[in-house]
């Protein structure tokens, strides 16, 4: 069985469902592919796998921009779904400084609140960046912990 | 039509209107989901609904215009989700219609929207009746519900309310029981702070009546003197023993308030559900548990005694002074202002300071709590230096946050001392003006000065109270974080009663997800009394968390689960636990005998039962071979147990306390064949005439189950007796060729048996 490494890509298509067909170039077609970032916080651009719908890894891309430009575009478009990871551009409100508490944000996708279960939920990545879990499961990230505007500094240092 | 008469109600106004307009006569709106994301994953509005006849859908996509589907077979609504982020998609036979997405918060909703569709497609279709009229079920659990309810009273759940800032007023729940005690205490202080102001009282007169009139050239009184002395030592006596007296009372019972508050947070900490201790670091709750409440205890038994009786002695004195003279005395009172000003500029940055550090100091003992457990990983891949470097962040961190805390705090006390200082300066230099013009005597200058020393210095360490303050309340909130946590496997308000349990176990379109991950998902099984299920499935189909719902450890997001018709969230839970036998793959022994060990579940257990118990898990014999046999000292620092044995004591643990059900997850996985052949003899007689439900990775352990029951991904895939599933050819027949090819590779694992049918 050649290793997933080897699997070459012959081509990515959508179909008329909306699922994602991949055929390999060994000619085999595969349905209801699903692409999933090995490292999405340390390395979002390599490592991805392509799954297939009984959860089996069908190929390896080493690294995403050695994809041919169609199948990028899909396999972008289909990350893009899955990887929802709101970045906190401003935090606007914070209903107390306990948990849980409800945090009034404005995100580079729109504005919306989010519920704090606990202090634990906040998880340091590294020197600058954050990503914050909410009630829901939903993770928002914080890109530049710095960057952020004095008064949300302020009250994002409260919960640190 | 009884279904859901309020789902109109929850459309918002803009659509509302719309949407209603748009219905036929006897159409009637059944389901609706609000979408709080477009298909961009934005956040945005829009709106899915069902109605008896037609889907209807509003997005910012379709420029605010309704666009919809008529419910007829072909069409399918799906829905899945992840990351947080869940879908929605319609689909008829050739192709997607349309996709939607929300945030899990609406994943109810949507739920409800697609039972709704199901249903209502089906019954137009005429393939199902409609029992919608009938029947009024929970569309989360699929309880029944009665006609009139419209939540289903085990799924609502409220949401948690976020504890008062003012946490420290919440310890008064822990001082109420001591009341008592603390009145006499505080009467004491107020004597004791009253007896040490006699003393600057008496050098007014001393230096009045005594010293001046001695410089003007009078002989000293040596009766007056003596009198004067045995004053101020009689005062100092007093002040001495009144001190001591609610000093003791005190902190009796600070010391008891503070051991009541850790008792108070274990006994919660105990209840709460495996979620919170999975979501929680050892390090940091031992540290919640232990130092902070110790800080509390510090705090009420030194400093708020102290700032008390600060506060009694400044009320006193400014009653003295302001008797002896209003002028000086109101000069005397210039600096408090400013120092008031002071403490409150500086009291919310210090009390967020504390707060990190009580945070960062988690941090330091988490690194210690991670590490010596693990110990031997650390050492088998030598990384000493990494683990040490560990630690040295974290101390770092600390120390960093530390002082920058200290920056504020230690700029705060010089320039409090500053303020006396100067506060005592003014009081000399408008004194001696007084003086000059006869405004007082020299006495009641001296009797100034004496007083308001002690009243400045007072203040300097009632200033202290903030830190400390800050501190404590810092503390306790961190400890009503644990009390105030509700359980997320909570009591039920109603309780029913099992009586006589079964072991009739009934999964109802189970579904579960830790977080945003779903692992198990519309899951249905029913388990009759006394019957073997072993449950087979790849590592990570959800068999272990399935247990665990069964265990309830979890309760489930979806569906329920029922004991002997009841769901098992209307059950007290350590009521239901109690019928439960629980053998795990590692399993855990307490510091402490092994007869204790095996009694654990039942600490009344008789030495003959323990010892019957331990015979028919095969562990008699070698417990006997132990120095001290039963009274062998097992667990941390105790005899050291090999894999197998401590399996065996924990069967026994599980046979002592008899259970109707019996749950093994992977009993036997860790240990060598011949072991699992005495194991599995254990297993045999704790297994009969129990619901067991087995989990083993080794299809051979499983050879006495009535029914097999194939996991993967969350699911059930396969059903049925162990040939039949053989010929089916389908999952199970591929686990079984892969664990028969390892045979072949591994000839030290004996065949797999054809298991020997019991009748059921
Ligand atoms: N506490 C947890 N938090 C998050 N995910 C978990 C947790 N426990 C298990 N899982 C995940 O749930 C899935 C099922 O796990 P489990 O029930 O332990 O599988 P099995 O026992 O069948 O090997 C796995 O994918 C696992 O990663
Ligand atoms: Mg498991």
């Amino acid at each position: 069985m050649a290793s997933h490494e080897e699997r070459e890509i012959g081509g990515l298509e959508r179909d008329a469902h909306g699922r994602l067909v991949l055929t390999l170039a060994d000619g085999s077609t595969h349905t209801g592919i699903v692409p999933i970032r090995a490292f999405p916080l340390g390395a979002p651009r390599e490592g991805v796998a392509l799954v297939g719908a009984t959860g089996r890894e069908i190929c390896w891309i080493e690294c995403l921009d050695e994809l041919p430009e169609d199948v990028l575009l899909l396999v972008e478009e289909e990350l893009a779904s899955r990887d929802f990871m709101p970045r906190i551009r401003r935090l606007v409100e914070v209903s107390t400084f306990s948990t849980p508490s409800v945090w009034r944000i404005e995100t580079d996708r729109g504005s919306t609140s989010l519920v704090l279960k606990a202090e634990e939920d906040i998880r340091r990545l590294d020197a600058s960046r954050l990503v914050i879990t909410d009630r829901h499961g939903v993770h928002y990230m914080i890109e530049n912990q710095k960057a952020l505007d004095q008064a949300s500094r302020k009250l994002l240092d409260r919960f640190l | 039509m009884t279904a859901r008469p309020l789902a109109a109600d929850l459309v918002p106004m803009p659509w509302r209107s719309g949407l209603l307009s748009s219905l036929a006569e006897d159409e009637t709106l059944l389901a609706v989901l609000l979408l709080d994301l477009d298909a961009e994953l934005r956040f945005g509005s829009g709106i899915v609904a069902v109605t008896s006849a037609r889907l209807f859908a509003c997005t910012a996509e379709t420029g605010g215009d309704w666009k919809q589907w008529t419910l007829q077979s072909g069409l399918r609504l799906s829905h899945y989700d992840h990351g947080g982020v869940g879908t929605l998609e319609l689909h008829d036979s050739e192709r997607r219609l349309a996709l939607w997405r929300y945030t899990l918060e609406q994943n109810a909703q949507a739920l409800r929207v697609v039972d709704a569709f199901d249903r209502r497609r089906d019954v137009l279709a005429g393939l199902v009746e409609d029992h919608t009229a009938g029947e009024h079920v929970c569309p989360d659990c699929r309880a029944v519900l009665e006609p009139d309810q419209e939540e289903c009273p085990i799924c609502a759940r409220e949401f948690e309310t976020p504890p008062t800032t003012w946490t420290l007023f919440r310890l008064w729940r822990f001082a109420r029981p001591y009341r008592g005690m603390l009145l006499a205490g505080f009467l004491l202080t107020l004597a004791s702070t009253a007896a040490t102001l006699v003393a600057p009282y008496l050098t007014m007169p001393i230096m009045d009546d005594i010293l001046i009139p001695y410089q003007n050239g009078a002989p000293i009184n040596a009766g007056l003197v003596s009198m004067f002395l045995g004053g101020l030592l009689l005062s100092a006596l007093v002040a001495w023993g009144l001190g001591w007296a609610k000093t003791y009372i005190l902190a009796l019972v600070s010391e008891r308030i503070g051991s009541d508050l850790r008792t108070a947070t274990y006994d919660h900490l105990l209840q709460l559900s495996l979620e919170y201790f999975g979501g929680k670091r050892t390090g940091d709750l031992m540290a919640r548990i232990g130092s902070e409440s110790d800080r509390i205890c510090v705090f009420l038994s030194l400093h708020l005694l102290d700032f008390a009786t600060d506060v009694l002695m400044i009320a006193m004195t400014a009653v003295i002074l302001f008797s002896i003279n209003p002028t000086l005395a109101l000069v005397t009172l210039v600096p408090l202002p400013f120092i008031a000003w002071l403490i409150h500029r500086v009291r919310d940055r210090l009390r967020t300071g504390f707060e990190k550090t009580g945070r960062v100091w988690s941090e330091v003992t988490n690194v210690l709590a991670d590490t010596i457990p693990g110990i031997r990983v650390v050492k088998a891949f030598a990384q000493e230096s990494r683990e040490s470097q560990r630690f040295r962040d974290a101390n770092l961190h600390n120390l960093m946050v530390n002082d920058r805390l200290n920056k504020v705090w230690s700029v705060f006390s010089p320039t409090v001392s500053l303020m006396t200082e100067i506060g005592l300066l003014v009081v000399w230099g408008f004194g001696i003006w007084l003086v000059a013009h006869d405004s007082i005597t020299v006495g009641v200058l001296t009797a100034f000065i004496a007083y308001i020393s002690r009243f400045y210095s007072r203040l300097d360490s009632m200033s202290r109270i903030v830190s400390v303050t800050q501190k404590a309340a810092a503390g306790a909130k961190r400890i009503f974080d644990i009390l105030d946590h509700v359980s997320s496997v909570p009591e039920p308000v109603r309780p029913v009663h099992l009586a006589g349990v079964t072991g009739r176990l009934e999964l109802r379109e189970v579904a579960f997800r830790y977080g945003s991950r779903s692992v198990i998902r519309g899951l249905n099984l029913a388990v009759n009394p006394g019957e073997m299920i072993g449950l087979v499935g790849h590592s990570g189909s959800g068999k272990s968390t399935l247990v665990n719902l069964m265990c309830r450890f979890y309760d489930v997001t979806g569906g329920a689960i029922l004991a002997d018709g009841v769901d098992i969230r209307s059950v007290p839970v350590a009521e239901y636990r109690a019928n439960i036998g629980l053998v795990l793959q590692e399993p855990f022994l307490f510091f402490g005998t092994i007869a204790e060990n095996i009694a654990y579940g039942r600490p009344g257990a008789s030495r003959a039962e323990i010892v019957a118990a331990a015979r028919a898990a095969h562990a008699h014999e070698f417990i006997l071979r132990l120095p001290q046999g039963y009274d062998s000292l097992v667990g941390e620092r105790g005899q050291g147990l090999s894999g197998g044995e401590r399996q065996r004591i924990s069967i026994a643990r599980a046979l002592l306390i008899d259970p109707r059900i019996l749950i093994l997850d992977e009993a036997t996985s860790s240990v060598d064949t011949e072991t699992e052949k005495e194991i599995q003899k254990a297993l045999d007689n704790l297994v009969r005439g129990r619901t067991t439900i087995a989990i083993a990775h080794r299809l051979s352990t499983l050879r006495k189950a009535d029914r097999l029951v194939v996991m993967d991904r969350g699911r059930i895939v396969e059903i049925g007796q162990h040939e039949e599933l053989i010929e089916r050819r389908g999952a199970y027949f591929r686990l079984y060729e892969a664990q028969a090819r390892q045979v072949d590779e591994e000839p030290v694992i004996r065949p797999l048996p054809i298991p020997e049918k019991e009748p059921s």
